[in-house]
């Protein structure tokens, strides 16, 4: 039920042109059946999941492909119905270029489902339905793809104040909320009223722009139906990011998360619609998360939102909305957020909210570069109260502790500060670059942490045998007593002892029988050679080991 | 006049006897500036700075016996913050240590290996499994690549494979910056 309220406001933010029109003319279509999906296993923050299937399995639409790694992860599962002809590495939708492991699956045009049963997730435990949604693969649509089994977690004390429903969707072009909220509002609350009882809120807030009055009426009406009170639509002034998570809880309730907290340590928690629809779907309906809504827009004939399978090919996605000819790049996600494919064969996953067709006339090449004059327009335009340009300055120059006393990973990589900036600096480029590099660092750290505590253990075993040995030694015989002491002594450097000796007669034995073998599999052209012969095969072999020596360093430096 | 050199005078002793009582109230156990420095170091323990780990080589910087410039793993980025912290001068690494390389774990090649289990014992951070005669293998999540497995190995077996980029290891670049002509800003 909308009711009037107090909004509070976030500071900074802009006001970009927001292209939302074109996509929202005609309803949400299903996308034409692809000839072939590639599905990565790795689709959400966490572990990725272990493949389930092999080359000829034949699989069911919703069958499990990937199974969750660990409680951090998510499974994955197949979006239609047909044979899996291979296991490999495949281009992924990653402005990186680089390959991972991938199912590929040839569609056997039913789209048989597997046996859906609904999920009494009033009956179950709380850490057996979070089990549920981990293995239905649910994870945020929002586009940050967090597990939502470990954010569905009432916290500390049990229950939370209020659930956040972000419908806010604050970045150009991108309508694919807007349409859910239009066309499945009911389905979407009851899976909200699924989330607001695992998580014992005691209100549900649904926070949309004000730029889209069909959506609010839409989610209004629905929320009417359930003739629940708890849930309130609120229309929140447009203004990007309004639709980031920190954002949109300041605007609606007030609280200001500090840096270092989470928000569920003040009673809040915030979900994208789109996930509240993927929970309803999961239990009440037993179908995992096999697709979702996309906003094709941009540089095309007819933009408009698709429901999508997951691993279907943005190329065969784009195609019937006509891109045009000058189309030069394909970004996934907004102008604003987005990142760059390295091409248009990569497939749709779960992190695609939008394939935002790109050319050259839409989105002209950005002016060069200037130097910082230390204006402050981009710290007043940052949303999250950071100071860009001291973090940009020390990101540039490496100094990433300096960076981070900045508070770089508070950043959300919104873009308001590089889109107000007169010197026209890529600024977010620089916290991107950087934010990787600390967390390189970090990897490395943990990993030199935990050699150093082996390489420690080691030592005190090595300790403690010696001191072992020596003791079994001395408790044999009195006389063994004085060899106790000699071992002792002869343990402090390296020696052979008699195992030892035994060890190594033994290697000499195997490299014996090496040689035999090598030499029985010698080519029947080298058997009868003249001395000359030999000696000149031996002279070349000489030389290619050498060869292969000087090689080596360089190899590895290519590398 | 002497009031006020008492008063400083007793400020004094006050400050002085409640830093003893700290000093000896808060003692770090354990000499802080080797830990400094080992918390630096890659902690490979491959040896090639000429001590046998990296905590020897930290107790021999921290006494001032050897240079800041002996770890090649660390590279030059380890030089920096070892310069930092002691407030010494940059150097490059010095080449009769070694050079900065790629990382890189040991793989064993299973089919050629006669389980002698001698890289069992090379290896400083027994990161490697395997009984007597047995096909040994190297669990590479917890290689730190030191190279010390290769030489004992009487059949040769193990090479050093380069870690690949992946979605997971990837980093973004630095942003480049375009050289612009005057004219072309003016324009
Ligand atoms: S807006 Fe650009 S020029 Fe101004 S202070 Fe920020 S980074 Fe510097
Ligand atoms: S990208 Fe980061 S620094 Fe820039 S405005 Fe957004 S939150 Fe602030
Ligand atoms: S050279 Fe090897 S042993 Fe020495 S400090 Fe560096 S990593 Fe450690």
């Amino acid at each position: 039920m909308s009711a009037l309220r107090q909004l509070f406001r976030f500071n900074g933010g802009v006001k970009p042109a927001y292209h939302k029109e074109a996509s929202t003319t005609l309803p949400i279509a299903v996308a034409p059946a692809p000839t072939r999906l590639v599905i990565p296993l790795h689709q959400s923050i966490g572990g990725p999941p272990r493949p389930l299937v092999t080359t000829g399995d034949r699989v069911l639409k919703g069958q499990r492909i990937g199974g969750a790694d660990g409680n951090v992860s998510s499974a994955v599962h197949a979006s239609t119905s047909g044979t899996v002809l291979g296991v490999e590495m495949r281009l992924m939708p990653h402005t990186s270029g680089l390959s991972a492991l991938c199912v590929v699956i040839e569609p056997d045009g039913r789209d048989e489902w597997m046996e859906r049963q609904p999920f009494d997730f009033h009956a179950a435990t709380p850490t057996a339905t979070r089990d549920y949604l981990r293995d239905a693969g649910v994870v945020g649509l929002g586009g940050a793809v967090f597990p939502s089994h470990l954010k569905l977690n009432a916290g500390k004390q049990g229950k939370l104040d209020t659930l956040v429903l972000n419908g806010a969707e604050c970045e150009p072009f991108i309508t694919c909320d807007d349409a859910l909220m239009r066309e499945r509002a009911d389905a979407l609350l009851k899976g909200a009223a699924i989330m607001r009882d695992m998580l014992a809120a005691t209100r549900v807030l649904v926070g949309i722009e004000d730029n889209k009055p069909e959506a609010i009426a839409a989610m209004e009406a629905a929320a009417a139906r359930t003739g629940d009170d708890s849930i309130q639509v609120v229309a929140v002034p447009t203004r990007y990011p309004a639709g980031g998570a920190k954002q949109l809880i300041r605007v609606l309730t007030g609280i200001e998360v500090p840096h270092g907290e989470r928000s569920t340590d003040h009673g809040v928690q915030c979900f994208n619609v789109g996930t509240a629809h993927a929970i309803y779907e999961a239990i009440a309906l037993g179908q995992p998360l096999i697709s979702r809504i996309i906003t094709v827009a941009g540089n095309v004939g007819q933009a408009r939102n698709y429901e999508v399978l997951f691993g279907t090919s943005m190329r065969d996605l784009i195609a019937p909305c006509a891109p045009l000819p000058d189309t030069d790049r394909i970004i996934m996600g907004g102008p604003m957020m987005g990142f760059l494919m390295p091409g248009d064969d990569v497939p749709v996953v779960k992190a695609t909210n939008c394939v935002l067709v790109g050319s050259r006339a839409l989105f002209p090449p950005p002016p060069p570069e200037m130097p910082c004059i230390r204006c402050g327009e981009c710290a007043k335009a940052c949303p999250a109260d950071l100071q860009p340009f001291e973090m940009y300055w020390f990101s540039r120059a490496r100094m990433f502790g300096k960076a981070q006393e900045y508070h770089l990973f508070d950043c959300i990589e919104c873009g308001c500060c590089a889109y107000v900036c007169p010197s026209r600096i890529p600024l977010v480029d620089y916290y991107r670059f950087a934010k990787s590099e600390i967390w390189a660092r970090e990897v490395d750290k943990e990993a030199a942490d935990q050699a150093r505590e082996r390489y420690e253990f080691r030592l005190l075993r090595e300790e403690r045998e010696k001191q072992e040995k020596a003791a079994k030694l001395a408790a044999k015989t009195a006389a063994g007593r004085e060899k106790a002491a000699a071992a002792l002594a002869e343990a402090e450097k390296p020696a052979r002892t008699p195992e030892e000796e035994a060890k190594h007669a033994l290697i000499a034995a195997a490299l014996e029988r090496a040689k035999a073998q090598k030499a029985q599999v010698q080519p029947e052209n080298t058997g009868d050679l003249s001395p000359e012969q030999q000696a000149e095969i031996a002279a070349i072999e000489a030389r290619r080991a050498e060869i292969r020596e000087q090689a080596k360093p360089h190899l590895r430096q290519d590398d | 006049m002497f009031d006020a050199l008492f008063v400083m005078a007793l400020g004094a002793i006050v400050l002085g006897a409640a830093l003893g009582y700290a000093a000896v109230r808060f003692r770090v156990e354990g000499d802080p500036l080797v830990e400094k420095i080992d918390a630096i170091l890659p902690q490979t323990q491959c040896g090639q700075c000429g001590f046998p780990g990296c905590k020897p080589y930290a107790q021999a910087v921290a006494k001032g016996e050897a240079e800041i410039n002996q770890c090649p793993p660390g590279g030059e980025e380890g030089i920096h913050k070892l310069a930092d912290l002691l407030g010494r001068e940059f150097k490059p690494l010095s080449a009769e240590h070694g050079i900065e390389k790629p990382k890189a774990v040991a793989l064993i090649d299973e089919q050629t290996c006669i389980g002698c289990t001698l890289c069992i014992q090379a290896c400083p951070v027994d990161a490697i499994v395997g009984a007597a005669k047995q096909m040994h293998t190297v669990i590479a999540g917890q290689c730190t690549g030191c190279e010390l497995c290769l030489p004992p190995c009487p059949v040769n077996c193990i090479s050093m494979e380069p870690i690949p980029e992946s979605v997971e290891n990837w980093k973004w670049k630095y942003p480049v910056i375009k050289l612009v002509a005057a004219q072309e800003v003016a324009r």
